[in-house]
């Protein structure tokens, strides 16, 4: 087990922690940042497409353009990463939380019940997640909960056998044996003595995770599927600019570094953490 | 070997039993009447219900679930509701161009990959893999459908605006140009060709990113192990060291890769011919999700997770031919 000073000592976690950090401060702050109404529409004729560093006819600026409806780019990135950030962060722990479950129980289990979980997990692993995710949404009404919801369900495979190989190597040690003998039930085992010593590889699977289920909620909200419309999300401020490629290109471009930005500082805490 | 094979098959159809089951049970337990989609609003109580004969709605779940497997694995998966033609003619006209897709590209990233990662573990530590390192970070960090944009920007619209050579001007949406049919043989193929370039260039870059990441780790790892300081030692020269004992054993763990790689790969495919209109299962899938299609749905998904099992027997075969230990086992 690492310190958590250790880790921070790692440039690259130091890094990917302030950039999450920094971004997710700028999402909760986002009405106070925000320049504009992120979904207001006012004379869209003549606010509509404004190129960066531009003021629209009442003199205000937008740093960042305007897209096809004249609402201002930045005002809709900062609230943006809001729906992103949390279906990220969400996603990516129900789907640790899942896993790590199902992961331990296996272990401890064994026999009959270890193999038909991983079973399950294995199979569930082989499918195209963002096949499963489409099958899902085809037949059920998207909204912010139910996007977590299978981002999550679809997210915990890895984890579960990172969890399960963690645990095992765990039970063949003596301090495991002496909490036995000590009188402690399994569930007790589990969340004192288990779990806190797997917790790095979790915490890097996981931090993985969430560059997958921004990844993935952006990708759903592109093809149309994603928190519905006229809430701003990364993934659908895309598929807006899509439709303007040539004539506005930084509607579809500014959203898409915002999530490269994202997922690069993820896997910056992941590598930190993994060699620390 | 062969035991092995066959398990692995055996598990696959597992798989694909339970993928099919769920998606059927997904569709016909959740909200919404396919029924009452497919004959409009404007219908009445009587079409609606012989709507509902005529898709076999109104029958209890088990036995439309047993009918509709049966169906099923005999090829008979339905007719789209909505392009009206055999469901399994749709996906087998699509299927090549998936396929075509796919292979292209996991040549070109494993290729690339590995060139880039065993570039970069020789190299370690030095300003080039730093670089690199940054550089596949951040193409890694890529959603394909955003860099696919981007090419599109750059290779269809900047470089027609600007004047660039022909060859670098490519063409952004299908798989063959409008005067394909009247092309010659070779004609035709640079026509396809110059239609994959796009596509392929995205899965390939955040391909061969993500790829050249994982074999600068496991080269590096190898790096360290006794048999190279001994090779070293005994003053072996620089490049038999790389090829016969650092990369032969780095690359072991990139065939499990290309197994594992394989589900992420076909999800990068559904945003690719989705951006570039390229005809495949992908796209298909997208468009049959929007219309709530669902013997599309249900059939599309089936064929992904056959691909996927077929693809991961595949990597098992070839790590039993790389690595000997696995053959003498006679597992």
């Amino acid at each position: 087990m690492k310190t958590g000073r250790a880790v921070l000592r790692d440039g690259r976690t130091a890094w990917g922690l302030a950039l999450l950090g920094g971004m997710a401060l700028v999402a909760i702050l986002a009405p106070v940042l925000a320049p504009f109404n992120p979904i207001a529409q006012h004379d869209i004729l003549a606010t509509r497409f404004l190129a960066p560093f531009t003021r629209d006819p009442s003199g205000a600026m937008h740093w960042l353009g305007t897209d096809n409806l004249g609402r201002d780019l930045l005002s809709r990135l900062l609230y943006g990463a809001r729906i992103s950030l949390s279906v990220g962060l969400l996603a990516a722990g129900l789907a640790a939380a899942i896993g790590t479950v199902i992961g331990a129980v296996a272990a401890l289990a064994g026999g009959a019940v270890e193999r038909a979980l991983m079973a399950l997990t294995d199979g569930l692993l082989a499918l195209p997640r963002l096949v499963l995710l489409l099958a899902m949404v085809a037949f059920l009404t998207p909204s912010f909960g139910l996007i977590v919801v299978i981002i999550g369900a679809t997210g915990w495979m890895s984890i579960a056998r990172l969890a399960r190989a963690e645990v095992h190597g765990l039970l063949a040690r003596p301090f495991v044996d002496a909490a036995r003998v000590a009188g402690a039930t399994p569930v007790r085992l589990l969340f004192r003595h288990l779990l806190p010593n797997a917790l790095t590889p979790i915490l890097v699977a996981a931090a993985l995770g969430v560059a997958n289920a921004i990844g993935l909620e952006a990708g759903l909200a592109f093809l149309g599927m994603g928190v519905p419309a006229p809430a701003p999300s990364w993934g659908n401020m895309i598929a807006t600019g899509r439709d303007a490629l040539v004539q506005a290109p930084w509607l579809a471009t500014i959203p898409g570094l915002a999530i490269v930005l994202a997922v690069i500082a993820c896997n910056l805490v992941a590598d930190g953490v993994r060699e620390a | 070997m062969a035991r092995r094979v066959v398990l692995r098959l055996l598990t696959g159809l597992a798989l694909v039993l339970a993928v099919v089951t769920a998606t059927f049970l997904l569709i016909n337990l959740a909200p919404g009447d396919p029924a009452r989609l497919w004959v409009g609003p404007g219908a009445g109580a009587a079409e609606l219900a012989a709507a509902r004969h005529a898709l076999g709605l109104d029958r209890p779940l088990l036995v439309r679930y047993l009918a509709w497997l049966g169906h099923f694995v005999t090829g008979d998966w339905g007719t789209s509701l909505v392009l009206g033609r055999p469901v399994r003619q749709v996906l087998l006209d699509a299927l090549p161009y998936t396929l075509l897709l796919s292979a292209a590209s996991l040549a070109v990233t494993y290729v690339g990959g590995i060139i880039v990662g065993i570039a970069q573990a020789v190299k370690r530590g030095t300003a080039a893999d730093t670089l690199l390192t940054v550089a596949t970070l951040a193409v890694y960090g890529m959603p394909s459908y955003w860099l696919g944009l981007v090419l599109v920007l750059v290779f269809a619209y900047v470089a027609a605006r600007h004047g660039w050579p022909a060859w670098l001007q490519l063409p952004a949406l299908g798989a063959s140009g409008i005067d394909a049919a009247f092309l010659s043989p070779w004609g035709k193929l640079v026509d396809r060709v110059r239609h994959l370039a796009l596509p392929l260039a995205t899965l390939g870059a955040i391909g061969i990113a993500g790829t050249a990441r994982f074999v600068r780790g496991a080269a590096v790892d190898v790096e360290r192990q006794d048999y190279v300081r001994t090779a070293r030692a005994k003053g072996l020269a620089p490049h038999v060291i790389e090829l016969r004992h650092v990369l032969r054993n780095a690359l072991l763990p990139v065939i499990t890769l290309l197994g594992l790689s394989l589900p992420a790969l076909f999800s990068g495919t559904v945003f690719v011919e989705t951006i570039f209109a390229w005809p495949g299962m992908g796209r298909t899938l997208v468009s049959a999700v929007s219309a709530r299609d669902y013997p599309v749905v249900l059939a599309a998904t089936a064929v992904y997770a056959v691909l996927v099992v077929l693809g991961n027997l595949l990597a098992d075969v070839l790590y039993a031919v790389a690595d000997p230990r696995l053959r003498r086992e006679g597992a």
